[in-house]
């Protein structure tokens, strides 16, 4: 029998095969199954692959890169907006270039099904020069990732392989091939290009620039990046990653009336995209995210209009693709199909029922009419829940550790009673350096850690700050009176809502743990942490 | 040889265990399979859907076009509805009748048993009931799939099969469990298209 595995459990299993030494990676979706597959595979375990979580993606990528540095394989995982946190690290790693293979697999989240934006991912990678790989289907996807390496080690480069919510997300049975070893410690012969101060990153930039034409040679001869001409010249499609599933699904039967280029593999292939434009009357981009391909094809002013696609309003600017919207780009007949019916009403997701962090919105809401409206700065995580109904408790949410430091540039606008939410994990992955600035600055603000011990969203994960989150916060100079503790119960109720009023009252920074085990963590799991938590103090 | 499922319930509910019965016993039988599915946020009390597609030949696109479902499987009534556009004229609907009603505004029992008789290719069956009768409400899942078993393109050995292969981990007595309800589903459907029809 075939392993059946998803498209993200596909990335792992390729990378081990690979012959990688370690993964770094912070939970996101839909990017999480790649690094917990290789956390729970036997063989990985046994040949010793690193795979604990990083305490966010900035880490992940430079430990990955420190790793590539000794000579050894690296695989950094992230979805897509965590790639704008380890952003800092990818744009200079390009410049030094990589010695061990390094591979960066990000998840895209069109439609954002669990993000707060739908960016892509293959931006980044012209924007740090790097090559590209989009794979279509699981099995391309294992088999890239032994590419991606081949690929990194060839250019010294890091690669990245972009994956979208569907191909992660998505089951299929495919065969595994040989596994091959990992490399040995090998420091790089020059470690000039390592270190960027100016003279050598000049250098260093200048190589950086002229590796495009191999990169480009690579795409044009890639394997992934094919090309079918067909003799009907009326409609080429060009399509990018798990955009030909959609376009094949339509045309699979009748493929001898349209020209097909696939394109898996970044830099753009320009005379593979040349001999199919040339080609045809009329070219359609089928690509999932941003209209990258197509706002190159087209010119400045839109007057090119042979090609079509997002831009041009063929397919939908926003949202992921699917099998319909395609077929009627193509332009292919499709019948009506009955609607929703009325009586469906929408069922939105919820936090679990039990939930700590339930307890603690009542809290916090009880105390609204004194504190007044709109000033809980909320952050990522399942309590990002608390903006929609039925709690409606916190007024924002942008990105990791926003909530903290936007309610201290509240406080700074003359805004009195500016109140943080932040869960455990996320504290520790962007909260702290917030924390460090408003306690510097003496900002009356009230940070509350809602601690659920673990990244609870993604599907509990080990949370890295477990048992620590008092001792940090001390460190960082929060005044030992106002570091409260609190247990969000019904029970408690009473209790939470004095003590978060009294620290709402105090002019300065005020830290409230708001501690309680996410109900969904296994007994196991509560007995781990209850373990390592005594082990700490 | 094509056939379009989409499992429908809401998160929590288990409509990952119909799936991965199914992938097995579908690998069992040397077909193609594809089966995309939801993580994340909605995976809290929200929707939840899965696609599941089945084929000798290649499948292509991870998504089931509207139109293209041959059979809606729902663990809960009204979330069943939702994926009407997907059912295709001759589709079938099987779905559990218990409600799960963690929303204020939830559709009037009556109505929505009576919407869901307006499509002539249905089956409801009380999964949740049957299954507490067999000593445990988890295998409610097994039930319905029993009850669906004979719209799908697949074997009931096979079927059978995956479910011994899916619960390989846990002990023996579960496994058992989850056959006979799946058994119980079959026979469930058996009765009620003899007594509709």
């Amino acid at each position: 029998m075939k392993n059946l595995v998803l498209g993200n459990e596909a990335v792992a299993q390729g990378a081990i095969d690979a012959g990688i030494s370690g993964v770094y990676a912070y939970p996101g979706t839909p990017s999480t199954e790649i690094t917990e597959y290789i956390q729970r595979s036997k063989i990985a375990k046994e040949l010793g692959i690193h795979s604990k979580w990083s305490v966010n993606e900035k880490t992940a990528l430079e430990a990955a890169l420190g790793m590539s540095y000794c000579g050894k394989r690296a695989l950094a995982v992230m979805k897509h907006v965590g790639l704008n946190v380890a952003s800092d690290v990818l744009m200079n790693m390009s410049v030094s270039g990589i010695n061990g293979g390094l591979v960066i697999a990000v998840a895209d989240d069109p439609s954002m099904h669990s993000s707060q934006n739908e960016q892509d991912s293959r931006f980044y990678g012209r924007f740090a020069r790097i090559p590209i790989l989009e794979p279509a289907n699981q099995e391309e996807a294992y088999t890239m990732m032994h590419y991606a390496f081949d690929l990194s080690e060839e250019l010294q480069l890091p690669v990245l392989v972009r994956m979208v919510t569907r191909l992660s997300h998505s089951r299929t049975g495919i065969d595994f091939r040989e596994r091959r070893s990992q490399n040995g410690i090998q420091l790089p012969v020059n470690t000039d290009r390592f270190a960027l101060v100016p003279s050598n990153a000049r250098k260093q930039y200048k190589k950086l620039v002229r590796k495009k034409k191999k990169m480009l040679k690579s795409s044009e001869h890639s394997r992934f990046n094919q090309l079918r001409l067909s003799d009907d010249p009326s409609l080429g499609i060009i399509a990018c990653g798990i955009g030909v599933n959609y376009v094949m699904e339509n045309i699979s039967e009748n493929q001898e009336f349209y020209s097909v280029l696939k394109i898996s593999q970044y830099p753009i292939p320009r005379k593979k995209i040349k001999e199919i434009y040339d080609h045809c009357d009329e070219i359609l981009l089928v690509e999932e995210g941003f209209p990258m391909v197509e706002e190159l094809l087209k010119d400045f002013f839109d007057r090119d209009k042979k090609v079509r696609g997002k831009l041009s309003g063929d397919l939908p600017p926003v949202g992921e693709l699917d099998p319909n919207s395609v077929a009627k780009a193509i332009g292919i007949y499709q019948e009506r199909v009955p609607e929703v019916p009325e009586i469906v009403m929408p069922r939105p997701p919820q936090l679990c029922e039990g939930c700590g962090h339930a307890d603690l919105f009542r809290v916090i809401k009880e105390l609204t009419p004194e504190t007044g409206e709109k000033k809980v700065f909320g952050d990522i995580g399942c309590y990002a829940l608390g903006a929609i109904t039925p709690d409606h408790t916190i007024s924002t949410l942008i990105d990791m550790g926003a909530s903290i430091t936007m309610a201290k540039g509240a406080a700074d606008a003359g805004v009195e009673n500016a109140i943080a939410v932040i869960g455990d994990s996320t504290f520790a992955h962007s909260g702290m350096t917030g924390l460090l600035e408003a306690v510097v600055d003496e900002s009356p603000i009230t940070v509350i850690i809602s601690d659920n011990s673990a990244v609870a969203m993604t599907g509990a994960q080990e949370s890295l700050a477990v048992g620590r989150l008092k001792n940090i916060c001390l460190g960082i100079g929060v005044h030992p009176d106002h570091v409260k503790t609190i247990v969000p119960l019904k029970k408690n109720h009473a209790e939470n809502v004095k003590i978060l009023r009294d620290e709402i009252q105090y002019r300065g920074v005020s830290v409230i743990l708001s501690q309680r085990p996410c109900i969904r963590l296994s007994k196991d799991l509560k007995e781990t942490i209850k373990n390592k938590i005594a082990s700490l103090n | 040889m094509k056939s379009n499922i989409i499992l429908s319930g809401v998160g929590g509910q288990g409509i990952l265990t119909i799936a991965a019965v199914i992938d097995i016993a579908a690998l069992l039988q040397n077909l193609q399979i594809k089966q995309s599915e939801v993580h994340g946020m909605s995976q809290r009390g929200g929707a939840v859907q899965s696609h599941v597609r089945i084929s000798d030949e290649r499948i292509y696109s991870d998504l089931i076009p509207m139109g293209k479902a041959d059979l809606i499987l729902s663990v809960e009534p009204m979330e069943l509805l939702r994926y009407i556009p997907y059912l295709n004229k001759k589709g079938w609907i099987v779905t559990d009748s218990s409600t799960f009603e963690n929303i204020v505004d939830y559709p009037d029992k009556y109505d929505l048993f009576k919407q869901i008789k307006t499509y002539n290719n249905h089956i409801v069956v009380n999964a949740k009931q049957e299954a507490k009768k067999l000593g445990n409400s988890k295998v409610a899942n097994m039930i319905l799939l029993g009850a669906a078993a004979s719209f799908l393109p697949l074997k009931e050995d096979n079927l059978i099969e995956a479910i011994r292969v899916f619960f390989k981990g846990k002990s023996q007595k579960i496994a058992k469990t989850n056959i006979e309800a799946f058994k119980v589903g079959q026979a469930l459907a058996k009765d009620f298209l003899e007594f509709v029809f």
